[in-house]
């Protein structure tokens, strides 16, 4: 098997993650993207694992290692996802904007303590 | 082309259009539903490259576990099962073009890097579990146990962070 073709799968693939994690507002398919990032490193590893003959199986163990560090992500990410769910009633990345850099409302003097407050919807 | 190659090329066909289908559709349970589809056929790619323990676990842990999480998260989160037309930003072209330009930089960079070589699966080491065991618990020994040190301070993390008050106590007195 030409050594190029689960390459070009792999930048195909990380390509198609990127697209994800730029273009969806849902939190968590922008999760999904970054799984698809992930496992296209995971392609490149086991690739060259197989064609450089590692005798410490280098590719395999690092992929092993990618899997559970994306499973501990996963973990995480959909942890703090739940809890944006619970104080903003959305997971819409678009309009998270409690830490975007904007310029203060000279009018009062804390107003931007206003706007950082999370809109809770119970 | 060799039956191997075949099935490679069919494989990476199958993997690439599922995931342009997690990245377009409109739904979002069929978007966790063609995720498992596209891992899935990365677990094959694992088992054509030799990597037969790596594709179980890819299988286990993908498959079993972190999509279902995915899917447990949309429903928590009280997704809509039907289409829904504000998934993605209004403005795609300018996303599509950094993602074409991505692949077109990261494809021609491999291709014209490693045209001539191929990869010799006659010969290659099978990774089975026995061999992947060995790998680990002789000379990765010591990089798997901060893992898993990491593995579970992000569990703790997690269950600190689901514990925590909605209106931002930091002290996360559930």
């Amino acid at each position: 098997m030409p050594l190029w073709w689960p390459l070009l799968l792999a930048s195909l693939l990380f390509a198609i993650g990127v697209y994800a994690v730029l273009v969806r507002r849902n939190a968590v398919l922008v999760l999904m993207g970054v799984e698809l990032m992930l496992n296209a490193v995971n392609i490149n590893l086991v690739a060259f694992d197989a064609h450089l003959r590692d005798q410490l199986h280098g590719g395999q163990t690092f992929a092993l290692f990618v899997i559970v560090i994306a499973a501990a992500e996963i973990g995480l990410a959909l942890a703090i996802v739940l809890l944006v769910f619970r104080s903003h009633g959305h997971i819409d990345v678009d309009r998270l904007r409690s830490l975007a850099d904007r310029d203060l409302d000279p009018s009062t003097s804390s107003g931007h303590r206003k706007l950082d407050r999370p809109e809770v919807r119970r | 082309m060799s039956l191997v190659e075949g099935i490679f090329l069919l494989l990476a066909v199958i993997a690439l259009v599922s995931a342009v289908l997690v990245v377009t559709t409109r739904n979002m349970v069929h978007a966790a539903l063609w995720l498992v589809l596209t891992l899935g056929s990365i677990a094959g790619i694992y088992l054509l490259l030799a990597a037969e323990f790596v594709a179980w676990v890819q299988i286990l842990i993908y498959v079993g576990a972190v999509v279902v999480l995915l899917l447990f998260a949309l429903m928590l989160t009280r997704a809509p099962t039907g289409p829904q037309a504000d998934l993605s930003i209004a403005r795609v072209i300018p996303a599509a073009v950094v993602a074409l330009l991505l692949a077109g930089l990261l494809g021609t960079t491999v291709v014209a890097g490693f045209a001539g070589e191929r990869i010799n699966l006659d010969e290659a080491v099978v990774g089975s579990a026995a061999t992947t065991g060995e790998t680990i618990f002789e000379k990765w020994v010591l990089p798997f146990e901060v893992l898993s040190v990491l593995l579970l301070a992000a569990l703790v993390g997690a269950i600190v962070l689901s514990r925590m008050r909605a209106t931002g106590d930091p002290e996360g007195r559930g």
